[in-house]
């Protein structure tokens, strides 16, 4: 196969996936046959665009390929069930797809693919599938279990939706913002599912996963372009994925912020996650809204990729927006985030103390037990820091912070 | 539209006061379920409700065999059990787990969101 028609395979599998599946659910009422009739329609593609040349357009080749195998399908059904027959003679009544990008059909996909009514793990592969196009062999690797396993958890899934009548729709306006978070912590556990990968033998910083959860990103920003906290989500994401390569070293450890080539870091990545920073601190400065916490967090992000070193970090602006972070999201680890900055800005010993008042909440996380062990390595304090190490290390499954971990142990001695 | 069964789950039926705090309280949470089900009744969604005896007063029959056999108690030990249960119609899960969540607060008991088989 010619590279360009193979690049223009993968072109139109990125753009017009998620559309074709959502127009024929649309259509077809059945989430499970758009999505067959989706890929059936990409491995012919895959067959005669290379013979045929790539069509004038793609996406309508597409999407006419689909619709019709959906079609013969239901068609052939007709023939063995009556109800089918009553279905396929129904015509095709529904409306063309209404302007305006919040009624943009793959919206619909997405609410329905991250339902509360679904259990968090089949959300995230169900998004994965139908509105990012992930083979089920792709899924099933990114989570490192077995391909039926993954196949029958999809199947499950759909019947669910199906069974349960699941609705295809944007929901109301008043159920909005809930639901919104709730596709946006799917996005979020995908990328840090490929940033901090855990597991023996996987390798640390897998961009399969943070790219497409980036590319999802993206493709929500396009549709709820006023909702702030997805504008926030892919500025974090943009942000933190512009580190990633200075992030894990040649030998395979974990490279901690102060230490990074910041000249490795992606900078076109670092400028476009700045800018929406800045466009929603404008927003909130008009007073459009209070920053939600994924903009607080795109926005303590920005602080540090805009420092040219570490030593240049505004750790006071750093303290002030993890205050705001902890107003609205109690969690421990908020407050860990926050204690590391109070180190920086007052002392080593005022940020332990922080620490140490959250033992209760977090003491079974790696990362509590090695901020304090870095924390008392500067005050001094080796017995402990290394204790501090050893629980760190028993507690993490990742392999590059289990070697970055084993490496600061050592350099204590002793 | 569907049919959803809504299981209200809680400890067994049998207990004092319905098992809610005291008589005052089960009187107060029976009468807001009493107007959830007037709403659901005006909305046209309602097609069956009621509360269950106890578990303890439960039978299973199993009558696949040539004579059926008899036993006592519930077909599951647990410490929830299924001790009422509404059929509504709606038109979707959404509709159907926002009126769960309603009947749940009436009546203060966990529920369980279950479509029947078929449309209503």
């Amino acid at each position: 196969m010619s590279g360009d028609v193979e690049a223009a395979l993968v072109r139109a599998h990125h753009r017009e996936w998620a559309r074709v599946v959502a127009s024929l659910t649309r259509r077809f009422g059945d989430l499970g046959l758009a999505e067959e009739m989706a890929a059936e329609a990409f491995a012919v593609a895959v067959e005669r665009w290379p013979a045929d040349g790539v069509p004038p357009n793609p996406g309508g080749w597409i999407t006419t390929t689909a619709n019709r195998r959906a079609i013969d399908r239901l068609r052939r059904e007709a023939h063995r069930d009556a109800k089918h027959q009553e279905a396929f003679m129904l015509a095709d009544d529904t409306p063309p797809e209404p302007a305006g990008p919040v009624a943009d059909d793959r919206l619909r996909l997405l609410f329905t693919c991250c339902h509360p009514a679904l259990a968090m793990e089949t959300r995230v592969a169900l998004t994965l599938r139908i509105v990012g196009g992930l083979t089920v062999a792709e899924i099933a690797r990114a989570f490192l279990v077995p391909e039926t396993t993954m196949a029958q958890r999809l199947t499950r899934a759909k019947a669910k939706i199906k069974a349960a009548d699941i609705p295809y729709r944007v929901p109301a306006a008043e159920d909005l913002p809930r639901r919104v978070a709730g596709v946006l912590a799917v996005l979020y556990l995908i990328f840090n599912e490929g940033y901090l990968a855990t597991g023996e033998n996987v390798p640390p910083v897998r961009r399969e996963l943070t790219g497409e959860a980036i590319r999802l990103t993206r493709l929500v920003g396009e549709l709820l372009s006023h909702d702030g906290e997805v504008i926030g989500m892919l500025a974090l994401m943009l942000l933190t994925e512009a580190r990633a390569s200075a992030r894990v070293a040649a030998f395979g450890e974990l490279v901690r912020l102060g230490e990074q080539d910041r000249g490795a870091w992606n900078r076109a990545m670092i400028d476009e996650g700045i800018s929406l920073v800045d466009q929603r601190v404008a927003a909130v400065g008009r007073g459009e809204g209070r920053p939600g916490r994924y903009q607080l967090m795109a926005a303590i992000a920005a602080v540090h990729t805009s420092a040219p070193n570490v030593q240049d970090t505004d750790w006071s602006q750093v303290v002030a927006l993890y205050d705001q972070l902890a107003a609205i999201d109690a969690s421990p680890i908020v407050a860990l985030n926050r204690a590391i900055a109070i180190a920086e800005v007052d002392s080593p010993q005022v940020g332990l103390a922080v620490v140490d008042r959250l033992a209760g909440a977090l003491d079974g996380y790696h990362a509590f037990h090695a901020t304090r062990a870095e924390l008392l390595q500067r005050l001094g304090r080796p017995d402990e820091a290394r204790a501090a190490y050893r629980r760190a290390l028993a507690l993490t499954g990742n392999a590059a912070e289990r070697a970055t971990l084993t490496r600061r142990r050592n350099e204590l001695g002793g | 539209m569907t049919q959803y069964v809504l299981m209200v789950l809680g400890s067994d039926g049998s207990s004092e006061n319905g098992g809610y705090e005291s008589p005052e309280q089960q009187q107060a949470q029976w009468d807001a379920t009493g107007r959830f089900n007037d709403k659901l009744r005006e909305q046209g969604r309602f097609v069956y409700a009621n509360g269950l005896g106890a578990a303890s007063a439960s039978t299973v029959v199993d009558g696949r065999g040539a004579e059926p056999i008899v036993t006592d108690g519930p077909f599951l030990e647990s410490k929830e059990y299924v001790i009422g249960l509404w059929i509504i119609e709606a038109d979707d899960l959404d509709q159907a787990l926002a009126l769960a969540a309603e009947g749940s607060f009436a009546c203060q008991r966990k529920v369980e969101v279950r479509p029947a088989h078929g449309a209503g």
